[in-house]
């Protein structure tokens, strides 16, 4: 069993494009859930969004990649508004039900035949798109060493990725300390008391919705750029469910707890999946128990487990504040 | 947070909350969580697991290659299997068949030769006459090539059909309605009693069906007597032990509403992979029953197992909707919907009500999942797939309502039905979320529902 090539995968997975996409959609999500109590589970709907403005203003119109992200940032608070309106009024679980669903439109409607000249059905869009980015790229070569390794595209991708990632951390640590995300912790604490000093607590609900938003869009931007292809089902409920196991894990409501949880998130899955692989592969676990194929299965399973463990026992995770974040006993 | 946003607790363990908060009373019930937890767990994966070893055995390729009219097999085909320095040909025998067996994984392009079919016949779709596979050991494989005359279907000539077809449409609709009523009547009858939106729903009716499918199809039970066992197992399993060893001990830490319903999503993220784990990725027919003919009545096309399927949920409905009018307990679930505090304080035990709605809500959807499956066949990702329509049919009666779940979930299967006369048929269920959405939109209490649920 090869233990340092899988410690290399973990560590580089840790700090890799997926790691810096589930980053980012958690730290929309800690926005919405977090801060202010809402519950978005269509935060797949938002990275599709911003990951097909990318594919078809770039490769299928053929128009430049600035506005293309433009696009796609519009197209994430036009989506934020059309899903708030009518529900933000409501409780809580009824915005859970219309985001999944929105979420599952926005999927086929992409993938479907119907549409394919546009969003290419289920294969989705590829190509060189992201081209003119990459030839900004300035590093002569990637990073080869013992413990990460990264191509020089993909190092080129992580470091704006996490540069990215470090300006939204620190947005969201200026806002969340303003008066504005004090209002937004409250609505989460008591709604009612909140309006009875006066506030829209409906106008602010709607800002966090689309602030998470157009932050999770830049999730589908980054894959999109990255990937340079977009598959409508990489952005199924399963990027939603990973991006609410990132976050509780780090720790909701904590300015850095989606950070933290990415980079966990990811060194566990793949040092469990790349582990179980090899003990396979070695024959320490017989293939009529665990066949390759079925790892990906069992590291699923494992997040499904680990996501309501850490839900009924530190609803807090790791680094978060049980008080801050009063889901639990009250 | 108001109390409201708590999950509800019952009578009993509101009082042992209060009178017995000591750690005494706190390591008993643990332990016995531990043990209900093990119970289940055993059990479960016991039963599931039996499935596997069934399932597998040696690499290889097999298939059988029918006359698209007639349904026999055609002999002397000729099929390639190539990858990776290996390359064999079989030819299918009087039956049809044919089997390859690989040397072990990999990927390999498998191809029909088709000067070797008889003269007249060609695939269906000619782009189809060659699938690249990826085989794994321990794995079979079914790999098909529909055949047709050659050359690709004629399409339908559209605007005269398309009000011919309306009748047939509906009963499809009213059909899919009674599978979603099934399995949105207990999501609802839970929400009422307990206010947990319980995103493990789907998985339940999942549950029905692949328990089905294991008693008919591997233990060799016939299909009827298999359904029977398996609703009540799924009763017992997803409906009594969940909520023993789950939920029940989640309202007696009082866990808030939304930790509960991560919860649940987190739950049925497990099951569908624990699903896919045992059962594996294909979709399968049951044994039985498996290719009916339809029957024609007046202007419509109905399979028998169809028509019989719907005839029981219609009757499991009524008896549901009789049991909570005009029974005891039923009045007591409704009670206990309406203002759980206040049921308690009348004495009834809020408790076992709810621990009797999930025996109830999980039978049903397990029949919903037996439905689906006599229909459209069993795979792990069935119950995921209607959930959301479950909930949209849940939503437009009005969440926590019987029977606004009932009339929600009939309207929404007749809807996703007609819509495809105007939309695409791919695009059908998009249609049915738009009008959750809508509905929320100008009447988010639902058909049946009441104002003040929605707070």
């Amino acid at each position: 069993m090869d233990w340092l090539t899988v410690f290399q995968n973990s560590l580089t997975q840790m700090i890799g494009v997926q790691a810096i996409i589930y980053c980012l959609a958690a730290l929309g999500l800690n926005i919405q859930f977090g801060y202010t109590g809402l519950l978005n589970f269509g935060q797949a709907g938002f990275a599709a969004i911003g990951a097909y403005a990318i594919a078809v203003t770039v490769a299928t119109l053929g128009w430049p990649l600035w506005l293309a992200l433009f696009f796609g940032i519009l197209g994430a608070i036009i989506f934020a508004l059309l899903l708030g309106i009518p529900t933000l009024r409501l409780r809580a679980d009824y915005l859970a039900i219309v985001t999944i669903a929105a979420a599952e439109i926005i999927r086929q409607v992409a993938r479907s035949v119907s549409l394919n000249d546009y969003f290419g059905g289920s294969d989705g869009i590829s190509g060189k798109y992201a081209a003119d980015w990459y030839a900004l790229n300035p590093l002569p070569v990637g990073i080869d060493t013992a413990l990460i390794r990264f191509s020089r595209n993909d190092l080129w991708v992580v470091i704006n990725g996490w540069t990215l990632v470090a300006v939204i951390v620190l947005i969201t640590w200026l806002l969340v300390r303003s008066p504005w995300g004090r209002v937004l912790k409250s609505i989460r604490e008591d709604e009612d008391a909140v309006r009875s000093l006066g506030k829209n607590v409906y106008l602010y609900k709607m800002q966090a919705l689309t602030l998470g938003g157009v932050i999770g869009a830049f999730a589908g931007v980054i894959f999109a750029v990255a990937a340079q292809s977009v598959q409508p089902d990489n952005y199924a409920t399963t990027l939603t469910f990973f991006a609410y196991a990132v976050l509780i894990l780090g720790g909701a409501a904590r300015v850095f707890g989606p950070v933290v949880g990415s980079m966990i998130f990811w060194f566990l899955l793949v040092f469990v999946g790349q582990a179980l692989n090899n003990a396979v592969k070695a024959g320490y676990i017989s293939s009529s128990i665990l066949r390759p194929d079925q790892v990906g299965q069992i590291q699923f399973m494992l997040v499904g487990l680990g996501l309501m463990a850490l839900m009924i026992f530190r609803p807090q995770g790791i680094f978060g504040d049980k008080k801050e974040l009063a889901l639990d006993e009250r | 947070m108001p109390r409201g946003f708590q999950l509800m607790t019952g009578s009993t363990s509101e009082g042992g909350r209060m009178s017995n908060p000591m750690a005494t009373g706190k390591v008993a019930r643990r332990q016995g969580y531990r043990r209900g937890i093990a119970f289940a767990l055993a059990l479960f994966a016991g039963l599931l697991m039996a499935i596997a070893p069934a399932i597998a055995a040696d690499a290889g390729l097999k298939g059988t290659v029918k006359d698209p009219t007639s349904g026999t097999g055609i002999a002397g085909v000729v099929i390639t299997a190539e990858g990776d320095g290996f390359s064999e040909s079989a030819t299918t025998g009087a039956d049809g068949k044919w089997a390859i067996a690989l040397p072990g994984e990999g990927t390999y392009t498998v191809s029909l030769d088709t000067t070797s079919l008889p003269s007249g016949l060609g695939l269906a779709d000619p782009e189809r006459g060659t699938t690249s596979i990826d085989a794994y050991s321990g794995q079979i494989k079914t790999i098909l090539f529909p055949l047709g005359d050659g050359s690709a279907p004629a399409p339908d000539s559209e605007a005269a059909s398309k009000w011919s077809q309306i009748p047939q449409l509906t009963i499809d609709g009213i059909i899919f309605g009674i599978v979603i009523a099934l399995a949105a009547v207990g999501l609802s009858l839970v929400f009422g009693t307990t206010k947990l939106t319980n995103f493990a729903h789907g998985e339940l009716i999942a549950l029905g069906a692949l328990l089905t499918f294991f008693f008919s199809s591997i233990v060799g039970l016939p299909l009827v007597i298999a359904i029977i066992i398996a609703v009540l197992a799924s009763a017992f399993i997803g409906g009594w032990v969940q909520n023993r060893v789950l939920w029940k001990q989640l309202r007696m830490r009082g866990t808030g509403l939304i930790a509960a319903l991560v919860v649940s999503i987190g739950l049925g993220f497990f099951l569908r992979y624990f699903f896919l784990f045992v059962f594996g990725g294909q979709t399968r027919q049951f044994d039985q029953f498996a290719g009916q003919a339809g029957i024609e009545i007046g202007p419509v096309l109905i399979t028998p197992k169809d028509l019989i399927a719907s005839f029981v949920g219609i009757i499991l409905i009524g008896l549901t909707t009789y049991w909570l009018l005009r029974t005891k307990a039923g009045k007591a679930t409704r009670a206990v919907a309406d203002n759980p505090a206040l049921a308690s304080a009348s004495g009834i035990e809020v408790e076992k009500v709810i621990s009797t709605v999930w025996v109830l809500g999980a039978g049903l959807a397990a029949f919903s999942g037996v439905m689906i499956g006599l229909q459209s066949g069993v795979s792990w990702y069935m119950g995921f797939q209607v959930l959301l329509l479950v909930f949209a049919g849940t939503v437009l009666g009005g969440l926590g309502t019987a029977f606004g779940a009932i009339i929600g979930s009939l309207i929404v299967g007749v809807l996703i039905q007609l819509s495809t006369l105007i939309i695409p048929t791919e695009l059908k269920y998009v249609g049915a979320l738009v009008v959750l959405i809508l509905i929320l939109l100008i009447r988010p209490e639902g058909i049946l529902g009441r104002r003040e649920r929605i707070g």
